[in-house]
């Protein structure tokens, strides 16, 4: 990377590996849903991850924060190493930087828990704010979001599934995070009301120097918050880069077929094949490139040797022999 | 549970439409009303003995008749309302309290729910009444060692249905925003997992109530109840029992009162659960 600025948040070789019951009874099968992922991010910036569902984004969201442990690998917070040894308490002490936003506007409140407990969920675990401290701070969360400040003693199951949302990223903000790890927040939203929140996230990240790590399945939603993207498929990151780099000169064929498979308003253009088949199974998983059985360009090569991500243009790396 | 105005005045307007809920609150209603008002509406003292009017058939005086003591059988089935009531009561909160806890717990802590769902289980695999009549008989027979049989026979049927309801929850998506935040178990089970239990819980617990009173009468009955002369609706069937033929009317009165007791409350339940289930049910 050529940040000389300290990452926010630094992932080395991850790899999740959830053992799965096998239909036939024998040995459980290891499902990688996270395989030797490596990314940085720095302060003030929004990476963008893309890919299919079950891709394995969420699950990097998750290790990212601590809500699950890796199989293997590292994962460094605001310097802090939050896997490994003293993991446990690294993480402790970074908990009231990082936040997280989550996919469901409907699970993500606790239908029992008025608006302004679940805005105020984080002091209270935190502790250490008195009463009124607490109210203000309610109000004024509610009013960074754009909601009004009545909603506060009102329940979850009264509001729209973009004003939850914004209810959540008032939770997000209540402790004055530096980080937020956004799950898919959008893409439980309609188009209008997705663009406020995403909007309202470029606000709220200019307002406080806020870093993303915005989980996302649609290009566009990405190309308009993110400054770098990155691409996943079948737990791998297949391509990272600049916006630009990326969305303008695609080097991975799975990132050039992703991204031709975006409807454009334009009857002239030819229309390349879309990809065949489907994301291959991750249980046991073959050597050699993931995508190599649906690559138009694939090799033997590809097929028995796992590409490593190489840098091919200024911060841009791909994990293709072929690029 | 935790709701607002708006969300109370819609759920008591649901209830108060619902026909099943309106007659077992009506018949509840009046149970209540007898054991609170017992020394008014009993003409007579409940124990006290009148040889002299031993075996009357219900009459204008005696209106369910009297028994082989010449007790007024009216006025023991009122006062045995009080009793009735008070072991379903606390058996209701008893199990239910500690059923909750137990529930939430096994939900929370899946290594301590093997163990636990295992002693729930063996338990269970007793019937209810046969394990009240074993702890009973080892405790004495007094009410509170009825309560206390009944509570631990019912205890792993609601732990069953907390922790269920429980399991669904912690898969939620706000578990995970308080464990981001740094929640304990102990919180995410006191302010997430118990508020969103509370509607199978309270149904759950209506029909603790029922089965409760239905159980006393049966120990009562067995003779390992609350001892004679105290008047409970099991007591007075059981010492009716002898003299059934003759005088048939000590039998039936309390034993209509227990249906209506069991009916009533099974009634309240259904109508709590049509209302409450499903429980996530989002009313726009």
């Amino acid at each position: 990377m050529n940040n000389l600025a300290a990452p926010i948040a630094g992932v080395r070789d991850l790899v999740k590996i959830f053992p799965v019951k096998s239909d036939s009874g024998g040995a459980p099968l290891q499902l990688h849903a996270v395989n030797q992922v490596g990314f940085d991010i720095s302060a003030g910036e929004t990476l963008g991850l893309v890919g299919e569902s079950g891709s394995g984004k969420s699950t990097i969201g998750r290790l990212l924060v601590g809500l699950i442990p890796p199989t293997r690998g590292h994962v460094e917070l605001f310097g802090e190493a939050i896997t490994g040894k003293d993991g446990a308490r690294h993480l402790s002490n970074v908990r009231r930087r990082l936040q997280f936003v989550f996919q469901d506007p409907y699970g993500s409140l606790n239908p029992r828990m008025r608006v302004d407990d679940c805005i105020a969920e984080p002091l209270d675990i935190a502790g250490s704010v008195s009463r009124k401290e607490r109210a203000d701070r309610i109000i004024e969360l509610l009013e960074i979001v754009g909601l009004p400040r009545s909603c506060g003693d009102r329940y979850p199951h009264e509001f729209s599934g973009g004003q939850r949302q914004r209810i959540g990223i008032a939770r997000a903000l209540a402790l004055r995070p530096e980080f937020i790890v956004c799950d898919e927040p959008v893409s439980a939203l309609d188009v209008s009301m997705q663009a406020q929140i995403v909007n309202l996230l470029l606000d709220l990240q200019e307002k406080f120097g806020l870093s993303y790590l915005f989980i996302a399945h649609d290009l566009a939603v990405v190309r308009s918050i993110a400054r770098r993207v990155a691409v996943m498929y079948a737990g791998s990151i297949v391509e990272q880069g600049p916006r630009g780099d990326i969305y303008r000169a695609p080097k991975h064929p799975y990132t050039q077929a992703l991204l031709d498979a975006v409807p454009r308003p334009d009857p002239e253009r030819q229309r390349k094949p879309t990809l065949g088949g489907e994301i291959p199974s991750i249980l046991n998983p073959l050597p050699g490139c993931a995508f190599a059985m649906r690559c138009p360009l694939a090799t033997d090569r590809c097929r028995n040797e796992r590409p490593m991500p190489r840098e091919v243009g200024s911060a841009h790396l791909v994990a293709c022999h072929l690029a | 549970m935790q709701l607002n105005p708006r969300q109370r005045y819609r759920l008591l307007r649901k209830l108060a439409r619902h026909r099943s809920f309106r007659i077992g609150f009506f018949i509840v209603a009046i149970l209540v009303l007898a054991a609170v008002l017992a020394p008014l509406i009993a003409q007579y003292d409940p124990i006290a003995m009148r040889i002299r009017f031993r075996f009357r058939p219900p009459q204008a005086a005696f209106p369910f008749g009297t028994d082989q003591f010449g007790r007024d059988v009216f006025s023991r089935v009122v006062y045995g309302t009080r009793l009735s009531l008070w072991i379903g009561l606390a058996t209701a909160l008893a199990s239910g309290v500690f059923g909750a806890f137990l529930g939430v717990l096994s939900a929370q802590y899946r290594r301590f729910d093997a163990l636990l769902m295992r002693v729930m289980d063996a338990l269970m695999a007793v019937p209810a009444i046969l394990l009240a009549i074993g702890l009973t008989a080892a405790l004495g027979p007094h009410t509170s060692s009825v309560i206390i049989a009944l509570s631990v026979a019912y205890i792993p049927r609601t732990a069953r249905i907390v922790r269920g309801s429980a399991l669904v929850t912690r898969e939620l998506e706000f578990i995970e925003a308080a464990r981001v935040a740094g929640a304990s178990g102990l919180r995410i089970m006191l302010k997430h997992l118990l508020p969103n239990a509370m509607g199978p819980l309270l149904v759950q617990s209506t029909f603790v109530f029922a089965y409760a009173i239905l159980a006393e009468a049966a120990l009562s009955f067995l003779g390992v109840g609350p001892s004679p002369p105290t008047p409970s609706w099991g007591n007075i069937i059981s010492e009716g029992r002898d003299h059934s033929v003759q005088a048939w009317w000590i039998m039936l009165f309390p034993g209509i009162a227990i249906s209506l007791a069991t009916l009533g409350m099974n009634l309240l339940g259904d109508g709590l659960r049509d209302v409450l289930d499903p429980r996530l049910k989002v009313e726009t």
